[in-house]
């Protein structure tokens, strides 16, 4: 099928303000990549907790709500989901330091500030 | 249209006799005066990510009015007043705006709540009911002035924190149902007495409650479950009989498939004697007979369903679906249950509505910015217009069908 992530290119233009503040370092994707995990982030994890990330069905995930609960776990969830709710396994696009990268991203708040 | 206006002016020039003092002002007059519109082929587009909301017409197909300010419009929805000249918004944010459709303008507008999922008007339009996921629990507003009416909390045995509330929809006899995510109830709230919220409250529907809808007649109100297979329906002829539930074991025991977006029951089709449904964990599409409230059929469909909508004739149910398989729409055939054409407008599309008679369907794909007109019977795209994120489309015909 067509792979729309790759090459819409409006996809790109909200992921590129924010792309910013989530710091390049070693052990995190590439940057584009980045680009694609942040809009997903913002639109699709956002149909449940939120496009600012403040809840929806899904809880908050602030650095305030986020900060006491270990890194580890965080990734777990974003992978493998959390069953028998709706939170939903999303290793079959988001590889382990992927993941892991979301967590520190949403812990530093650096989506949340730059949409605003 | 400026030509009329020019004809006319003319006239009054010439009527007005030929003193050029005494005409100049009457020309201006009859220039400020333009030829009436009226609302019943306008509609409203949530811009999602920017906080903006466009007023557009299906007739020629051009958007009127672009409205700033409007919140957070992620997960926004709107009713109409029953003129069709006011929209209410319900924004993520907790936001309730009322915009003025022919003058493209925000009216009122209160933030009410921490976060909202959306709301309902009452039967003699003069109620607005907003639903909360924080702090929880239902507000209702005086549709003129916005100012708050009654306020109920969703408070529920064994949690000190209100549930967030889910499927708000007004009913026949200045009535509002909703149901309790947190709590599995769902409650019936009579508004006939706007002072004096009367509440009736059934509980043990069932786990996960996180829709819920009611039928064009306003006779049975029905909530999907996520953590049960199956849906709870209430009859409101017959409240005191209770909740019942419906299709249970849709799911056969199978382990429910990953859901990327919570289906939307607010689009749910009624046609030819039978509801349709999404199912929550299943690519499918079930059919149930309203009476028997039995199962009739399924159809296979191509992932987890979000909208299905049926065509306003109810020959077609036109279906959208959840990420990562939100670039196709689906066509099914209500007669053979059988998918009829295969649409694919492009990434993330969000939502489908139908002209009043159903000759055009618009439909928002988020991540091509655009909005696409398509004609039902040859599915070819009349229209593209650009729009930034687009997600809920609402046509004023809303206004005169309970329950949306
Ligand atoms: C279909 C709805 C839905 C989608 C889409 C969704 N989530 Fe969730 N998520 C939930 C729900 C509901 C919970 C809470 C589950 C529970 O414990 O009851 C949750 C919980 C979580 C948690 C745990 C939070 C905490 O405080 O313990 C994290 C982290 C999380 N989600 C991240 C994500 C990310 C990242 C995405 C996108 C890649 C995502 N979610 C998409 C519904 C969703």
């Amino acid at each position: 099928m067509f792979d729309w992530s790759r090459t819409s290119p409006p996809l790109l233009t909200l992921a590129a303000l924010l792309i910013a503040p989530a710091a390049f370092a070693a052990g995190d994707p590439p940057e584009e990549r980045q680009k694609v995990l942040l809009y997903r982030l913002i639109q699709d994890c956002g149909s449940c907790h939120g496009m600012t990330l403040k809840g929806g069905l899904g809880p908050a995930l602030l650095p305030e709500t986020l900060k006491d609960k270990a890194d580890e776990s965080l990734t777990d969830i974003i992978l493998n989901g959390i069953e028998g709710t709706p939170m939903p396994p999303w290793a079959f696009e988001t590889s382990a330091s992927e993941a892991a990268w979301l967590v520190r991203v949403l812990k530093k708040g650096a989506v949340h500030d730059a949409t605003h | 249209m400026t030509r009329r206006i020019d004809r006319r002016s003319a006239l009054k020039f010439g009527l007005a006799g030929l003193g050029a003092a005494m005409a100049v002002p009457v020309a201006a007059r009859a220039e400020a005066r333009p030829t009436p519109r009226a609302t019943g082929d306008l509609g409203l587009i949530i811009e999602r990510a920017v906080g903006r909301v466009r007023i557009v017409e299906t007739t020629g197909r051009t958007v009127l009015h672009t409205i700033e300010g409007l919140g957070d419009l992620s997960h926004a929805s709107a009713v109409f007043s029953r003129d069709e000249r006011f929209a209410y918004v319900f924004g993520r944010d907790g936001g309730l705006t009322q915009v003025d459709m022919l003058e493209g303008r925000i009216v009122n507008r209160v933030v009410q709540g921490g976060n909202s999922i959306g709301g309902a008007i009452s039967q003699d339009g003069r109620l607005v009911a907003v639903s909360n996921y924080k702090p929880g629990g239902v507000k209702i507003f005086d549709a003129d002035t916005l100012a708050l009416v009654a306020d109920i909390p969703a408070a529920y045995e064994g949690s000190t924190e209100q549930s967030k509330t889910v499927g708000l929809v007004d009913a026949p006899e200045q009535k509002f149902v909703f149901s309790l995510y947190d709590a599995g109830e769902t409650w019936l709230v009579d508004m006939s007495d706007p002072a004096k919220p009367a509440v009736t409250k059934f509980k043990g529907i069932g786990k996960l409650p996180y829709d819920g809808l009611i039928t064009g007649d306003g006779r049975h109100y029905v909530a999907g479950l996520f953590g049960e297979d199956g849906l709870a329906m209430l009859d409101l002829w017959a409240p005191e009989n209770g909740v019942k539930r419906i299709l249970g074991g849709y799911g056969k025991g199978d382990k429910p498939l990953p859901v990327y977006k919570m289906p939307h029951l607010e689009g749910w089709a009624e046609a030819d004697g039978k509801l349709f449904l999404p199912a929550v964990g299943r690519h499918e599409i079930l059919a149930v007979e309203r009476g028997s409230w039995r199962e009739v059929g399924r159809v296979k469909a191509h992932s987890q369903p979000v909208f299905v909508m049926a065509r306003p004739d109810g020959r077609h149910l036109w279906v959208n679906y959840a990420h990562p398989d939100n670039d196709t729409i689906e066509v099914i055939d209500v007669k053979t249950l059988s998918v009829v054409k295969t649409l694919k407008p492009g990434p993330a599309v969000l939502h489908m509505e139908f002209t009043p008679r159903g000759e055009h369907v618009w439909v928002s794909v988020r991540d091509l910015d655009m909005v696409l007109v398509y004609d039902t019977r040859t599915f070819e795209v009349l229209a593209r217009l650009p729009m930034d994120k687009p997600s809920g489309i609402f046509f004023t015909a809303r206004a005169h069908r309970t329950g949306l």
